[in-house]
């Protein structure tokens, strides 16, 4: 609890308001279940490689229209423009919340960042993503999971403590620390006299007995916060797959629930634009108008946790510098990253430019990766959920030596 | 447990009379099933894929003429892009029935699993717009014939069927000095200010086909093998669409020669001489004779059928006979079969939604009148059909499959479907003719003690022994 006195502040704040947030329909019991200061954190996985290129345009960089061609965002200024960060990138035109948190302070900008993954298999890319490892195989838990099991003890349950916003539990999150999904499709009318049976039936089966024990918390803990008929109807309409807004709300509700989980892992994929991409228009631009928009209802949607969180949204690589023969891009290396919320000291972008000059291109094609992703992991797990170094190095990621931990990205 | 394992692990699950026709001869029932084509269980009247490719080319000129007749946000545009999902929409649904009731009805519930994982090892995604209406044909056209055939043939249907043409964008790939990138370049020299459009590859295809469809991803290729094979399938695409891409039979496979980066090409230290599509060919031909490739495949038919951690003495012998054999998949499957590891007692794999579903509809001795059941089914399960979301199929690891949120959907389906048994057949009954020597004293206990028959039913469902194989 390292800031009591901002604490209240933000919960007075939070009160003030909670009139008006019932009238939405908003989660009444939050009202009571907003108890602490303990840290959120909040990873969001793109998967199938964002372009970075796009997503976070170097425009000041000379070469960049040239490679980027007709995928490039032009400089600020004009009508597709790109957002300013600062004299040499910007954000893509449809990330309008992200760079409305940054110019608040609440968001980091990565560049020229990757895992240690040098190949380019989406499949190996998001394993070494997940896994913390520099290889694709070696564990079968992630690295979330090592560190939440390495989390200083606070309030909650064991396994109220992370959860995957979908049906199954990504490899980010799977490990010995047990954990809950729960999809933004609600599951009504479950009788209870079924769900006792059933775990009578599984009594002597361990791993459907905890399943099911698991199950019927999350379940509870749903139905301490929302309004459970909203919600299943609007998840229904949510478009399928692309159904970030819905897995948001998800997110920040049970988070605000009481005794609710503090970390989160959401998805979403749709990134792999081999094919006409397109620039400040098109099929990109319409998925990252999505991903802001999940974002601005992650953030809404936590209200007064918001000063407490950060935001991880990071993908398993960059894409090709240069566009292919069909007006996208293929699987690369570097890439962007970012973080973002209350408790983030944002307004920086942080990248160590290596420039797109074709000698300057790994393998004569992608942006050089200048910082490894675990630096940024790392530093999140220090500053922000408080994971001792020492865990950090040598069981959340081992091998990371050379990746060493970024720091004041977490406000004081 | 002979006949329980053959019919419940390779199987999709018992019907009534399925226990007792394999009791005899198991590995025998089993391997009569992988001869010849497999073509789906019921007569469906399903489209072919040309003539569904034909209608969404048809839809999209209807757009384009309402797009240009109106404002981008107007509410005809939205009505233009409708079309195009509603012109292969009926299809989608059609195909996900078909397969539905094939895997509740099949007699040759073995060669119908095989023909889903080489659907899941093969796989496109309809959430793909272009693929929306044409997954379920790759499944039916390229996959159903030579399920039971050569591993080359099936290879070669299946990279040549517009579905994955399209999936993975392979259609307009360009080679740089083709003839379309040489008399392009020559206009665009007379005529300087036009904005350039660069010519040349598109390597998805060519990387996917050895990292997921043969060598694997640690298949010893780099990435100069990669953009070389990328090369060498410049002009596989697809025939019809506008001006000059008019030519070939609108959604069928067409090699454009136009297209096509000319000239021989080395790719995994051999140089390929062929000229135009041959080239493409005979890389597939050798891919499909591989060491790497027969261990790639003989894992992956492991970890389907047996455990999620293969074990390794049956991968072996798979790969073996694959090498052995040159590929001939009725063989690759009789080592499979006739591997000791494949009879282990203990089911070791957790069923996946579709195992789940299909066992079911085995189970209760149904079939699925309508799409929306199907449809509505799989997205409540988190499996929605043809739709993977990624090349790679979907995950054959129970991690992938066990979350408690996910056993909770479970639990509410099977609750829905025991509130619509209607069989006269008592549940302990059921239990016997679906599970055999499976079905565990307690379960049995409690489905006697169960309030209605109903619950009885999502009981036997919800059971261990049930969900899994």
């Amino acid at each position: 609890m390292p800031r009591p006195l901002q604490m209240n502040s933000s919960r007075r704040r939070f009160l003030i308001g909670a009139g008006a947030l019932a009238a939405t329909a908003t989660i009444p019991n939050a009202l009571f279940a907003y108890t602490g200061a303990s840290s959120r954190l909040v990873v969001v996985i793109l998967r199938g490689a964002l372009d970075g290129l796009a997503a976070v345009p170097p425009y000041g960089d000379p070469d960049y229209a040239s490679l980027h061609r007709e995928l490039a965002i032009a400089a600020p200024g004009g009508p597709d423009g790109a957002l300013a960060l600062n004299n040499i990138f910007g954000l893509h035109p449809s990330l309008r919340f992200l760079h409305e948190r940054f110019g608040a302070g609440e968001l980091v900008v990565f560049d020229a960042v990757a895992s240690p993954y040098r190949d380019r298999s989406h499949f190996d890319g998001q394993n070494v993503l997940e896994n913390g490892l520099t290889k694709p195989i070696g564990t079968a838990d992630g690295w979330l999971n090592r560190a939440l099991a390495a989390l200083p003890r606070g309030g909650g349950r064991p396994g109220d403590r992370a959860v995957a916003i979908s049906q199954n539990v990504p490899l980010i999150l799977r490990g010995e620390a047990p954990v809950i999904s729960k999809s933004p499709q609600t599951t009504p009318d479950v009788d209870e006299d079924l769900l006792t049976r059933l775990a009578d039936l599984y009594s002597k089966d361990d791993w459907f007995s905890a399943r099911l024990s698991e199950a019927v918390q999350t379940e509870k803990m749903v139905d301490g916060t929302a309004d459970s008929n909203a919600m299943s109807k609007e998840a229904a309409q949510a478009a399928y797959p692309n159904r970030i807004g819905a897995v948001a709300r998800m997110a920040s509700e049970l988070m605000r629930s009481d005794g609710g989980p503090e970390i989160a892992v959401i998805e979403a994929s749709g990134w792999d634009t081999h094919a006409n991409q397109g620039g400040s228009k098109g099929i990109l631009a319409t998925r990252l108008a999505g991903l802001d928009q999940g974002l601005k209802s992650l953030a809404d949607g936590l209200g007064p946790l918001w000063p407490h969180t950060a935001v991880l949204v990071v993908t398993e690589f960059g894409r090709t510098a240069a566009v292919n023969g069909t007006r996208g891009t293929d699987h690369g290396t570097g890439g962007c990253a970012f973080l973002m919320g209350g408790a983030v000291r944002g307004g920086q972008v942080i990248a160590d430019w290596p420039g797109l000059k074709r000698t300057a291109l790994l393998d004569n094609r992608d942006l050089k990766p200048t910082l490894d992703l675990r630096s940024v992991f790392k530093a999140v797990l220090d500053e922000h959920m408080h994971v001792d170094a020492n865990t950090l190095a040598k069981r959340v990621f081992p091998d990371s030596s050379g990746a060493r931990p970024l720091q004041g990205l977490i406000r004081a | 447990m002979q006949a329980e394992i053959a019919v419940l692990r390779f199987g999709l699950g018992a019907r009534p009379g399925d226990l007792a026709a394999a009791a005899q001869e198991p590995r025998a029932w089993l391997l009569s099933q992988v001869r010849g084509p497999v073509p789906l269980a019921v007569n469906s009247l399903l489209a072919p894929s040309d003539q569904i490719y034909a209608g969404l080319l048809a839809a999209r000129d209807e757009r384009q003429k309402i797009k240009q007749a109106s404002t981008a946000e107007s509410p005809d545009a939205k009505v233009a892009f409708n079309a195009v999902r509603e012109a292969y929409q009926p299809h989608y649904r059609a195909q996900v029935l078909a397969r539905a009731q094939s895997a509740a009805l099949t007699n040759r519930p073995f060669a119908e699993r095989l023909v889903h994982f080489w659907s899941n090892h093969f796989a496109v995604s309809a959430d793909k717009g272009v693929v929306f209406g044409l997954a379920g044909t790759l499944e039916n056209e390229a996959i159903r014939p030579h399920v039971a055939g050569r591993f080359v043939d099936l290879l070669t249907a299946v990279e040549q069927h517009p579905a994955m043409i399209a999936f993975l964008d392979n259609q307009y790939s360009v080679g740089a000095d083709s003839v379309a990138a040489r008399s392009a370049s020559r206009f665009r020299g007379a005529q300087s200010g036009q904005p350039k459009r660069q010519f040349g590859i598109n390597e998805n295809l060519a990387r996917e086909i050895l990292e997921l469809h043969t060598l694997g991803v640690n298949g010893g290729y780099s990435q100069t093998d990669v953009t070389s094979f990328a090369q060498i399938i410049t002009g596989w695409s697809i025939g019809g669409g506008k001006g000059r891409l008019a030519d070939g039979v609108p959604g069928r496979f067409h090699f454009r020669d136009n297209l096509h980066e000319p000239g021989p090409k080395v790719f995994l230290g051999k140089t390929y001489t062929e000229q135009g599509q041959r080239q493409g060919e005979a890389v597939l031909a050798d891919l499909a004779r591989r060491p790497e490739t027969a261990n790639f495949i003989a894992t992956k038919l492991v970890r389907h059928f047996i455990a999620d951690d293969p074990p390794p003495a049956a991968v072996d012998r798979v790969a073996r006979a694959f090498l052995k054999s040159g590929g001939d998949l009725p063989q690759v499957y009789a080592a499979l079969v006739e591997s000791p590891e494949s009879w282990g007692a203990e089911a070791r794999k957790f069923k996946t939604p579709e195992d789940f579903v299909f066992s079911t509809l085995r189970a209760l001795n149904v079939s699925p009148a309508q799409p929306e059941e199907v449809i509505r089914t799989f997205d409540l399960l988190g499996q929605r059909q043809y739709t993977p979301g990624s090349p790679a199929g979907w995950p054959d690891t129970s991690k992938s499959w066990d979350g408690s949120d996910a056993l909770m959907h479970r639990v509410l389906w099977a609750s829905r479907v025991g509130a619509k048994y209607e069989s006269g057949v008592e549940p302990t009954d059921l239990a016997a003719a679906t599970l055999g020597g499976y079905a565990r004293p307690e379960t049995l206990t409690a489905l006697r003690r169960a309030s209605s028959s109903g619950q009885a039913v999502a009981l036997l469902l919800m059971s261990p022994e049930f969900q899994r194989r």
